[in-house]
Formats: structure tokens, C-alpha cells, sequence
């Protein structure tokens, strides 16, 4: 009989990659899964995000009635500044990103293949024009780039691959994947497991991912609290 | 006595020729010349090329520009933004060309036609489709890519204040590809929320100095 296993929900995916960002650390987050780690950083800890459309200090969303119709994220939603936060233009929004400046880009993806390619800019689909935003400056700037993904597709099929079957947003970047399953680390030696869920088998993973995997010698479960608050 | 205001939206944007280059700031609605935006369309100029972030919304603006066939291409880093319908169809129906940039590679390529330089090489989209028929180069162990430099005609901005040199200051994030815009274009006209006395501005506040604005005009309740 095949152990069973309780997928991570996108709160505690969100809740793991929270717990690895550094104090003091400058971070970028990608929309969609990534946005959602800015709640759950550890109430001890100071961590500044960053958003491309020049602010610094990105804060959590406004309360009912106290939005301001100036102060946007990434992705076009309202929100606030926290104290010590700050306003810089485009042109040093993304120098901040291509430069090195930013200590960790957390990018969403569609696959990241086993040396550390990302591709999550377009599906190629020719019904739709393409749109790139700063998804190539991210993934290319940032000390390290970490990406949050499902482990599978909707169908089930690897996002884990030895080559992106997507085009590629950038070649070799990816340092660290967290997923519903796992966390894994890209390495030159290939992939490293570093946690899985409870239940979760080395074996199983396999099977759901493409490349070769290799438990690390501090595998641990991974458990992030029930709860949806950290 | 230098004086760049300018009474009427129409003055503003008097003398745009067919053909010319836009440079359109904002990211979403944010920081979006909408008023002169909607003078251009009144001022008639065709053949436009458009360089923005986003590719219009709705029906007003740089979506109205489109959709009265006055624009033949846009580049930009991501046009699927809100309704982006009046795109959608020109670039469905072939009637508008896109060139999609990675957007830190646009205000990188206008901060390089303000500062004078010839282009330069990023990391940015390196080995990817962005980067097909670009000249490259490794630099230090890392490909790089050739960007040149983007200039425009005009560029179309929003500002919170100015003085009657031109001086700027904005509000949070509508601050966004303004400044980079207003230095890397011939002709930078700003809409603004009002007008102060000269020294009235903190110099240590101003954003965009005079030197880069060549017209501005109040909008809104101050107008």
C-alpha cells in the first residue's frame, strides 16, 4: 500500500520559504505564491521588500477605505509603505534588482530544470501576445533566486525537468525550489532534497519529478504550523 | 523670466509630427499622463510609436490612441495588464508591431539616451528569445546581451508639483518611470496636480530637475 502524504497548501509554501529569508535580507517578491511569504517572516525578524515600481519597504495591504491611489505593488494592487520605507524610480528600481543589490528573488515558475533554468514568462501561446514585465530582471539579478512552485502540473506531470520545455526566462540562476512536496536545492551536483512532507518517499518524489534526486544527508519533514497564521 | 507653463493641454502637446516616438510614463494607472494623453489624440498626430510599460487600459488614453489606429508600435514590457482589449486587437489583427523589452531593460535603455551613452551589455534575457539577432559578449564568465540606448520625441508625464522652471516632485509610487522618461526625451511635458512658487519646492525633494522639463500644465482641480 502507498504511504500517504498531505500536499502543502499555498499558505505553508508560502510559510517554509519565509522561514529562510535572513534578517536584514532585501527581497523581491514575484507575484502570485511568493507575495504571500511577506506574511509569515518571523515576527523577530527585519526583512525589506522590494517591489519594481520603486518602493522599498513594501508593507502589508491597506485596511478598507485607507488605500492610496499612488501607492501600488508589482502587481497593480494597492498597497502601504512601512516606516524607514522609501520611493525610488524605475530606472534604480531595477538597477536595485540587476545589480546584485536584492539578497534573494522569490519567483513563481512554471519549470525550473535541474541546472537551475527558470522559465515562467509565457506559455507561447499564439492567441496571446507575450509579456515579460521584470521577469528576466529578476530571476537574472538577485544574489540568489529562489523559486515557489506546485511540484506537478494540474495533469500531474514534473515542473521539476531535466530541460524547460517553455522558453527560458533565465539559464542557471535557480538556487533553491520550494514546492507543495519539498524543498530541494539546485546544486552542481544535482538536485538535493532537503525536506519532503510527512509520508512523502524519496522514491515518490522521484516519480514526480524528471532529473535524478538525491536525499541530503540532514533530510528532514517538513512541517509548517496547521495554522494559517505564522 | 523662464516660464514653461503652458495654459491649455492642447499647447502642451502642440508640434507631436507622424511618425514620432512617445515615451508614455506610469505602470498600470499609476503615474499616467492620462490628460495629455487624451490631448494627443485630439492633436492628431498618426504613425506613433509608443514606449510605455503597459499597453493602455480600457478605452482612455494610450487604449483610445490605439484604438483610433494612430499607433503602428508599442514597446513595451508587458501589455496583458488590465482590459488591454484595444491591443489585443491590433496585435490580433496585425495593424500594431510589438517589441517586448524586459522592463528594467527599457528605463535602462532611456537612462542610456539621457546619459549620452551608446548602449550597453546586460545579463538580462541572456540566452533567451529576447535576446535572438542581439549582438553578445561574455564578460567575466557571464553572457551578456547589447542594448542600445532609446530615445523619444516627446515624453508624456505626471508629476504631483512644479515650479514655472520645471522643477518636479511626485507622489509615492506614480514616481515610477517618470523621471527616467523626462531625461531621455527631446521634448518632456509634464501634467501636474499644481503649481508652486519658485523656492517653494525643498530642493532636496525635487525628483526631476528643470533642466530635463520643457513644458508644464496644471490638470485636475487646480487646472
Amino acid at each position: 500500500m502507498m504511504p500517504s502524504y498531505q500536499p502543502l497548501t499555498r499558505e505553508q509554501m508560502a510559510w517554509r520559504a519565509a522561514q529562510d529569508l535572513p534578517e536584514g535580507a532585501f527581497v523581491n517578491l514575484g507575484i502570485g505564491i511568493p507575495t504571500l511569504t511577506a506574511s509569515y517572516v518571523p515576527a523577530d525578524r527585519e526583512v525589506i521588500f522590494h517591489s519594481e515600481n520603486g518602493v522599498l519597504g513594501l508593507g502589508p495591504k491597506p485596511k478598507p477605505g485607507e488605500q492610496d491611489e499612488n501607492l501600488i505593488d508589482a502587481g497593480k494592487n494597492y498597497t502601504t509603505l512601512i516606516t524607514g520605507g522609501c520611493y525610488v524610480h524605475h530606472a534604480d528600481a531595477f538597477l536595485m534588482i540587476r545589480g546584485g543589490h536584492l539578497d534573494v528573488s522569490l519567483l513563481g515558475a512554471f519549470e525550473v530544470s535541474e541546472t537551475g533554468d527558470i522559465a515562467n514568462w509565457t506559455t507561447d501561446d499564439p492567441a496571446f501576445p507575450p509579456g515579460v514585465g521584470g521577469a528576466m530582471d529578476l530571476a537574472a539579478g538577485a544574489k540568489e533566486v529562489r523559486v515557489l512552485m506546485e511540484h506537478t502540473s494540474k495533469s500531474g506531470a514534473p515542473r521539476i525537468l531535466r530541460h524547460c520545455s517553455l522558453p527560458l526566462t533565465a539559464a542557471g540562476v535557480v538556487k533553491r525550489i520550494y514546492t507543495n512536496l519539498a524543498v530541494l536545492d539546485v546544486t552542481p551536483a544535482g538536485l538535493v532534497v532537503l525536506e519532503m512532507v510527512p509520508g512523502m518517499t524519496l522514491q515518490m518524489l522521484q516519480s514526480m519529478t524528471e532529473p535524478a534526486l538525491t536525499a541530503a544527508a540532514s533530510l528532514r519533514s517538513l512541517q509548517p504550523p496547521t495554522a494559517r497564521a505564522a | 523670466m523662464i516660464d514653461k507653463r503652458v495654459k491649455t493641454l492642447g499647447e502642451a502637446v502642440a508640434g507631436v509630427k507622424d511618425g514620432a516616438t512617445v515615451l508614455v510614463a506610469g505602470f498600470g494607472a499609476v503615474g499616467v499622463a492620462d490628460h495629455l494623453l487624451e490631448a494627443l489624440h485630439d492633436q492628431g498626430a498618426r504613425d506613433l510609436t509608443i514606449v510605455a510599460n503597459n499597453a493602455g487600459n480600457g478605452d482612455v488614453g494610450l487604449a483610445r490612441l490605439i484604438n483610433s489606429g494612430r499607433v503602428s508600435k508599442v514597446i513595451c514590457s508587458y501589455p496583458r495588464s488590465g482590459d488591454y482589449s484595444a491591443f489585443l486587437n491590433a496585435y490580433r489583427s496585425k495593424s500594431l508591431e510589438l517589441e517586448l523589452v524586459p522592463q528594467g531593460t527599457i528605463s535602462e535603455r532611456m537612462r542610456c539616451a539621457a546619459a549620452g551613452l551608446g548602449g550597453f551589455f546586460s545579463p538580462v534575457s541572456a540566452g533567451t528569445q529576447l535576446a535572438d539577432g542581439k549582438e553578445t559578449r561574455e564578460i567575466d564568465g557571464r553572457l551578456h546581451v547589447f542594448e542600445k540606448p532609446l530615445k523619444g520625441d516627446i515624453a508624456l508625464l505626471k508629476a504631483d508639483k512644479a515650479d514655472r522652471w520645471g522643477n518636479l516632485t511626485y507622489l509615492k509610487s506614480a514616481r515610477n518611470f517618470n523621471p527616467v522618461m523626462a531625461m531621455a526625451a527631446d521634448l518632456s511635458v509634464v501634467e501636474v496636480n499644481s503649481i508652486v512658487a519658485l523656492g517653494a519646492l525643498d530642493p532636496e525633494a525635487v525628483a526631476t530637475p528643470s533642466i530635463f522639463i520643457d513644458r508644464v500644465v496644471v490638470v485636475g482641480a487646480n487646472a
